[in-house]
């Protein structure tokens, strides 16, 4: 009994069952018409000072994953849980409080800092909005974190202008980690950067890691970037889970088809090396008519009797591996 | 540190946004124009106008009937009016009272404006619907008409002035303002906004209203010019400032009778309506320069 209370505790996250619909309005009176299914039905945790790799393709809804987590956006359905309290449920003053544990960093170095704002309020924002410390020592925690992410203190009178896209997204950095969060959520936090940058920003993100204790979200669609940074990854399609393994299990032993399509797109540094490349047919289908049964059967080359009918439940496969694929039940 | 090495590549010497924004206006020739002839009329008006007084005693009260329709001369470089009085004093007193309504006017315009055109485009939903509505009743409204009835109703003056071009002169900058924020709140330092728990005044306040200012600092500018020829059209109708207080809209009002009189008659209309012309286009090229200014990309929109 004590070693479960102690094995939950380790969990940071826990999000159970969420999904997220955008009702679609038309027409003078408001008549809901259908949904867009961004997010239908997804579980999964976080241990504290672990990285969950989420991947997807665009339209997969991991943004919106990490939004609803954030309460960004309003959930249609399912818990989320932090540190065992549902988010969900919050009132706006718990919100609040919640806030200084929860963080996020955005994919848009150029979007996400407001252009009229020099970079050391930018980054002092957060202590500000919750009135913690003084002017003079608001101050310093501003230096003390231009410090830490690599930035030079004497720039905090600058704009985000005057900065380079790896530099942007070092000063969006900083403002997560301005209240000592807990949680942080990477929507794709290198993607919009150059190769030789993102490295720089990986490796930071992961010392930040190891020096505060952080938990990571990070969702990408890059597989080399995730295969680095995680210790667990789920895979999505279609506001749907596909696969969720520990991060070498699943780079070395992917079961579901499409998480097999998606690794052979990798691309692999060596000309010597000859790939059979599983091209998928298709696009994605419409997220306000998914398919029946497994959302992605309309694209799966092993597709037999089953597949179209009904959703495969999540199998075990030992090792903390679970598929939600009827190929994998058969075997 | 490693990472020290490779960020401490030196920035090159920061300008701000508004020592940008100088530079620019100050290569506008036409705005540089316009803001030299505004300061100089304020100074004229606010300035010159009183220390007048103290020399030479002219007042727009001190009537000097055995004087009337005086030529211009070193006494009265703008001759006299019909009642012998000096009508550079007339015009420059007049000037007070409408740049101080055109001001004053604007100003509470566009702050209002501003403000329910943030709240519209932030909110949305059913709150944007109802103020956007509202709004378009207020523009779809025979405005003359209703200023003529308001004017009479509360007694024409300065605040029934100032009462209806604000009353009448927010919805522009409402849907303005809406329009940017719309496109502004989607962004995602809105949302960094949020997730750092800041409030949505905060969030309106500081984020949206700030990356608007382009627009509402050129459209609080082009609005005064408006109302400065607002002012005088409804004083010149007899339904804004009264007289013996004068404003460019009633000196030129009393002067259009006078057009056939003896002497400075017939100038007695040119010169109020010389001083209101100038502010006026000189407000407009201020505003054309500082939209140029402020935001490059807005060039030619209006």
């Amino acid at each position: 009994m004590e070693l479960n209370a102690d094995a939950n505790a380790e969990l940071l996250i826990q999000v159970i069952d969420l999904v997220k619909h955008f009702p679609i309005i038309r027409g003078i009176i408001g008549r809901k018409v259908g949904a867009v299914k961004a997010v239908d039905g997804i579980s999964f945790e976080i241990p504290r000072g672990r990285t969950l790799g989420l991947v997807g393709e665009s339209g997969s809804g991991k943004t919106t994953v990490g939004r609803t987590i954030l309460r960004l956006m309003e959930p249609t359905k399912g818990q989320a849980l932090f540190e065992g309290k549902d988010v969900f449920k919050m009132r706006p003053s718990e919100l609040r409080l919640l806030r200084r544990d929860m963080q996020i960093i955005f994919q848009d170095p150029f979007g996400s800092l407001n252009p009229r704002f020099p970079v050391g309020d930018i980054i002092g924002e957060p202590l500000l909005v919750h009135g913690l410390g003084n002017r003079k020592e608001r101050q310093n925690r501003v230096s003390e974190l231009m410090e830490v992410v690599g930035l030079r203190p004497e720039y905090l009178r600058r704009y985000p202008h005057e900065f380079s896209g790896g530099q942007r997204q070092r000063i969006g950095i900083a403002r997560a980690l301005a209240m000592n969060p807990k949680f942080i959520v990477a929507d794709e936090p290198v993607s919009a950067l150059d190769v030789s940058i993102q490295s720089q920003v990986i490796n930071l993100l992961e010392e930040l890691q190891e020096k505060f204790n952080l938990t990571y979200l990070f969702i990408a669609h890059d597989l080399a970037v995730v295969r680095h940074v995680s210790d667990r990854v789920a895979v999505m399609y279609l506001g749907k889970m596909m696969e969720t393994a520990d991060n070498k299990d699943l780079f070395s032993n992917p079961l579901h088809p499409y998480t097999q399509a998606l690794l052979s797109a990798v691309p692999v540094p060596d000309p010597d090396v000859k790939k059979q490349r599983i091209i998928l047919q298709g696009d994605i289908p419409s997220p306000i008519n998914p398919p029946k049964g497994c959302v992605f059967h309309t694209r799966c080359r092993y597709r037999f009797e089953p597949c179209d009918k009904e959703k495969p439940e999540g199998i075990d496969v030992g090792s903390n591996h679970r598929v939600w694929c009827y190929l994998v039940a058969k075997q | 540190m490693a990472l020290d090495s490779i960020f401490s590549v030196e920035l090159a010497p920061s300008f701000s946004y508004w020592q940008m924004v100088w530079t620019r206006f100050r290569k506008h020739r036409l705005a540089m124009f316009g803001a030299s002839v505004i300061i100089i009329m304020i100074l004229l008006c606010f300035v010159a106008a009183p220390i007048i007084t103290a020399t030479t005693g002219y007042h727009y009260t001190s009537m000097d009937l055995p004087n009337r329709y005086a030529l211009p001369s070193g006494a009265h470089w703008f001759g006299t009016d019909d009642m012998g009085r000096d009508v550079l004093t007339m015009i420059l007193y007049g000037g007070q009272v409408s740049i101080e309504v055109g001001l004053i006017s604007a100003l509470a315009a566009v702050l209002i404006g501003s403000l329910v055109g943030v709240v519209s485009g932030y909110f949305g939903g059913w709150i944007d619907e109802a103020l956007m509505r509202f709004t378009d009743v207020m523009m779809s409204l025979p405005y003359l008409p209703l200023y003529l009835v308001l004017a009479m109703a509360f007694g024409p003056g300065f605040w029934t002035l100032i009462g209806i071009f604000v009353g009448f002169g927010w919805m522009g900058d409402a849907r303005l303002v809406r329009g940017v924020v719309l496109s502004l709140k989607n962004m995602e330092f809105v949302e960094a906004a949020k997730a750092i728990g800041a409030s949505p005044w905060r969030i309106m306040l500081k984020h949206l209203l700030i990356n608007s200012m382009a627009v509402i600092i050129v459209s609080t500018t082009l609005l005064i010019g408006g109302n400065i020829v607002g002012e005088a059209a409804l004083s010149f109708l007899g339904l804004g400032i009264q007289p013996p207080q004068p404003s460019w809209g009633n000196v030129l009002q009393t002067a259009s009778g006078y057009i056939f009189a003896p002497g400075n008659g017939p100038w007695l209309i040119f010169y109020p309506g010389f001083f209101l012309f100038l502010t006026v286009l000189s407000f407009n090229f201020m505003g054309d320069g500082l939209r140029d200014a402020l935001d490059p990309r807005l060039k030619g929109y209006r």
